[in-house]
């Protein structure tokens, strides 16, 4: 058998899987597609100071493929709801009433849909990003089992959790994303690494660093992980 | 004789690192300059409200009232060294809310100042 056959053969039996080019085409989608909205790139936080939060359109994606459940990205692209009741800078989208502030429909975009076959190479692409494997190896966390009951307390009275972010439809604080979930969307590491150091994902980033230690990370994880999976 | 041909090295290696820890410490965080007013429209209004009410879009799923950083009387009652440790060290260290975060390692210490300057314009200085 020469090589040329000996290949053929791999291939033809799934053995050996050549660049599907998918990657390649996901490139060119999501630069084209994607970059007006978000960074693709670690923008230089030190020069853009704390302009780049207010002028922030949709969040970074240059480390989605530490953050996201490949399936679900592909997913949402295709059929994209809102995950930040607010949007992506709440101050940009509240307005004061008498009532108390509220947010104006108004001032919310949504996300455009990307067909099937577009939706799973930008997936394909943004999964291939991953410039913080080290942060999420030096993550302790494993996924682990949290009675509803604490994990509501840890969420709520004891860290505040629910002050930003909702743990159930519309329960919960609207400036930041849903929660309920968070576990079907991101990879559990992520979401133990974010809740750990915030600020070394994003340094503008709208969620206090608050020195959380190895097991408050955790039982939030595992309430996320628990609220998530009871999520239709 | 000069002042500093008078230290000897290891009082000179002191004086250099007090001198430079302000530099080290900022170096944690982007050297970001920024007035308190965008300060607090980024990172309080989600809370304590866009014009500073208290009544931020958050308000209705918490379980304590935020400041109302309008309220003159209120904010007259606390110094500014009790606003720069609530918001870098959080409500829980003044022995109010948990709800209230800690700030200090998002914000260094100079965009805190700014916040509470802000706050005195907020309270006491724009008519509210």
């Amino acid at each position: 058998m020469n090589v040329k056959t000996l290949a053929a053969a791999l291939l033809a039996g799934g053995l050996v899987q050549l660049p599907s080019g998918a990657v390649a085409d996901g490139k060119q989608l999501v630069e084209a597609n994607c970059a007006s909205c978000h960074a693709l790139e670690r923008p230089d936080y030190q020069a853009l100071g704390h302009e780049e939060r207010i002028s922030r359109k949709g969040p970074p994606l240059y480390f989605a493929g530490n953050k996201f459940q490949a399936e679900w990205l592909e997913s949402w692209l295709q059929t994209p709801v809102r995950l930040r009741p607010a949007g992506v800078f709440p101050p940009a989208a509240v307005k004061h009433t008498d009532d108390g502030d509220a947010i104006d429909p108004a001032a919310l975009e949504d996300h455009p849909a990307l067909a099937a076959d577009e939706a799973r190479q930008a997936a394909e692409y943004l999964m291939s990003l991953h410039p913080f494997d080290e942060l999420i190896a030096a993550t302790p966390y494993e996924p682990g089992t949290i009675a509803a009951r604490m994990g509501q307390l840890n969420f709520t009275k004891f860290n505040g959790c629910d002050a930003c972010h909702q743990d159930a439809p519309n329960t919960g604080g609207l400036s930041g994303p849903e929660l309920y979930s968070a576990w079907r969307r991101l990879q559990p590491k992520f979401i133990a690494a974010v809740i750990a150091d915030p600020v070394a994902w994003d340094p503008n980033t709208l969620m206090p660093k608050t020195n959380l230690n190895d097991s408050a990370v955790e039982r939030l994880s595992n309430y996320l992980k628990l609220i998530g999976e009871e999520q239709p | 004789m000069s002042a500093t041909a008078a230290l000897s090295p290891a009082k000179a290696l002191t004086m250099a690192m007090t001198l430079c820890a302000p530099l080290l410490l900022a170096a944690a965080l982007p050297a970001r300059g920024a007035d308190g007013e965008t300060l607090y429209k980024i990172y309080c209004t989600q809370c304590h409200g866009v014009e500073g009410y208290g009544n931020g879009v958050n308000v209705p799923a918490m379980s304590v009232q935020p400041r109302n950083h309008r309220d003159r009387g209120e904010m007259s009652a606390r110094t500014d060294e009790e606003l720069f440790k609530a918001i870098k060290h959080g409500g829980k260290s003044i022995n109010k809310s948990v709800l209230m975060p800690t700030w200090g390692q998002n914000l260094n210490d100079d965009e805190i100042n700014a916040l509470v300057l802000y706050l005195r314009e907020l309270c006491c200085n724009s008519g509210g």
